[in-house]
């Protein structure tokens, strides 16, 4: 009982001179705030970034699909015991059936202002062929489907070639080695970027500590336990990483909020500056609490690491 | 009270700081340590508040034996050894009552007992009504006197003060040397070191002389010609 007693005064005691020394030593506090809260900003932009990059490669990769052109004579029967083999292949997600009707009313409206190539075609002889739109898993790996749809019996319902091959082909090859490379790039960037800001927090509250070192030894002299010593400086620590992810936030949500009110084209090459924002208001509780939770995180664990070599009991 | 036996201490590539030094003190007395710069008097007062090991002999302080302390019970040595600097350690972020208090909070005393205790021994030292005011806004004397307070508040057995009086002048040091005596005339053990003449020569008390680390005179009621 005596023994908690101790204990709960101990940690009143930390907590309370931690806040004491945060309001007492707020020049050196405020310089370590700007700097993580600028960290952490530029760090909460990168993430934010490669989610809405990751969200474009989506994007681009869903409009990958394959399209198979069937023969006029091919029965229904026929169709869907097609449609149903090629909806038992693993990589393919989706099919669809475009009907020869369906296929010209499309052409009509894509065309509706274009009289020449309307007349062109007709509903009694309409040239295009009813097509089975298959919408693959992943667009790097249509081999399973290539190897079905090149099959002797397959071909045999196919009126032109499948539209995966020739130009289109090398298109698709370059756009999903290209979404490869930048979604690799993106993690490693993410990480790159990371450690960078671990390393630049740590060394502002080192810093922050270097200068109260004597502050330190005076207590270790005194007969203080290094736990003792310790506490006040990482709540202290954790109340800058706690205010540098707020500020952080504000930052962030205000330049968003800027940005869709002025932004009038809404994506900036490849970075679709609307999903960003949706991306973030979606996911602003996740965000935040990660945010301050790393902050008070990794300014425990700095100013826990730079008191350290202070308080050694004797040499 | 305090027991040195045959203690060495030698920091590397220099002759040794301490050689064999034996020094026996009674409890309740007043010994001034005395001896040039260099001699080894902070050497010594670096060893009983357990800041350096001994590079040998043994070292028995208020009947704690020195080679069966672990590290994590020199916290609790230093509790019971009350210190002075001659840079007075005073924490400047902190008012004069919450240094003083600082020596209570780290041993743990409830806080009542706290606000009750720090006046009372602010008196002692004659800071009475400056318990609000930061170190920096008082002279010289006045920081020693609160490092003086900061020191005694936890009613150590012993008490040792490294040039206490050296950044002080005259008047200022007087103050302190009396508030020092006042302290041993209530029961605790003191330990001086200090190279001013004038002090040792008035006071009168047991001198114990030290020169290149090897003591060269021990006397009570002692003189010193440094």
């Amino acid at each position: 009982m005596k023994n908690n007693e101790h204990r709960f005064i101990t940690l009143e005691r930390i907590i309370k001179n931690g806040v004491i020394s945060f309001g007492r030593n707020i020049w050196i506090a405020i310089a370590a705030i700007a700097m993580m809260a600028i960290t952490l900003t530029i760090l909460l932009f990168a993430i934010v970034a490669n989610a809405t990059f990751d969200h474009t490669i989506d994007d681009i990769t869903s409009h990958i699909d394959v399209s198979v052109y069937l023969k006029d004579e091919v029965t229904e029967q026929q169709r869907n015991d097609f449609i149903g083999q090629l909806r038992e292949i693993d990589n393919v997600k989706d099919v669809e059936f475009i009907s020869k009707e369906q296929a010209l009313k499309t052409y009509r409206q894509q065309n509706a202002e274009n009289q020449d190539l309307l007349a062109a075609i007709s509903e009694t002889d309409n040239p295009l062929p009813a097509t089975v739109v298959i919408k693959p898993v992943n667009p790097n790996k249509l081999n399973s489907i290539k190897i079905f749809l090149d099959k002797a019996a397959t071909k045999e319902l196919q009126s032109d070639p499948t539209s995966y091959s020739g130009d289109r082909k090398a298109a698709i090859d370059k756009i999903t080695s290209a979404t490869r490379f930048f979604q690799q790039a993106g993690i490693v960037g993410i990480i790159v970027f990371i450690v960078i800001s671990m390393l630049i927090i740590f060394n502002t509250i080192r810093m922050a500590i270097f200068n109260r070192r004597d502050e330190l030894v005076i207590m270790r002299l005194l007969g203080a336990t290094p736990g003792y010593i310790r506490g006040p400086f990482v709540v202290e620590t954790m109340l800058y990483g706690a205010v540098a992810a707020t500020i952080s936030l504000i930052v962030v949500s205000s330049l968003f909020a800027i940005a869709s009110s002025t932004l009038e084209a809404s994506s900036l090459g490849l970075l679709d500056i609307n999903y960003s924002s949706r991306f973030f208001k979606n996911n602003l509780w996740l965000i935040l609490t990660t945010q301050i939770t790393v902050g008070i995180l990794i300014g425990a664990a700095s100013s826990a690491f730079a008191t350290r070599r202070y308080l050694k009991l004797h040499r | 009270m305090i027991l040195l036996d045959r203690v060495t201490k030698t920091y590397s590539r220099r002759g040794p700081a301490l050689d064999r030094i034996s020094l026996h003190v009674e409890p309740k007395e007043f010994v001034l340590i005395v001896g040039p710069s260099g001699a080894g008097k902070s050497t010594l007062f670096k060893l009983l508040t357990r800041e350096e090991k001994p590079t040998s002999g043994k070292i028995i302080v208020g009947g704690i034996d020195y080679d069966r302390l672990h590290d994590k019970d020199i916290p609790l040595l230093r509790r019971k050894i009350g210190v002075v600097f001659q840079d007075f350690k005073l924490l400047l972020n902190k008012t004069v009552g919450e240094n003083v208090a600082f020596a209570l909070e780290i041993a743990g005393i409830p806080t009542n007992e706290i606000k009750h205790t720090v006046p009372k021994v602010l008196d002692v030292v004659g800071l009475k009504g400056k318990d609000k005011n930061y170190p920096l806004e008082l002279s010289g004397g006045e920081r020693q006197r609160v490092a003086i307070a900061r020191a005694i508040v936890r009613q150590p057995k012993i008490l040792i003060a490294d040039e206490p009086t050296g950044n002080l002048d005259p008047k200022h040091a007087w103050d302190v040397i009396t508030v020092l005596e006042k302290i041993n005339r209530f029961g605790t053990t003191v330990l001086l070191t200090t190279h001013n003449q004038e002090i040792v020569n008035k006071l009168r008390r047991r001198v114990v002389t030290i020169n290149d680390g090897k003591i060269v005179s021990d006397r009570a009621a002692g003189q010193y010609r440094g």
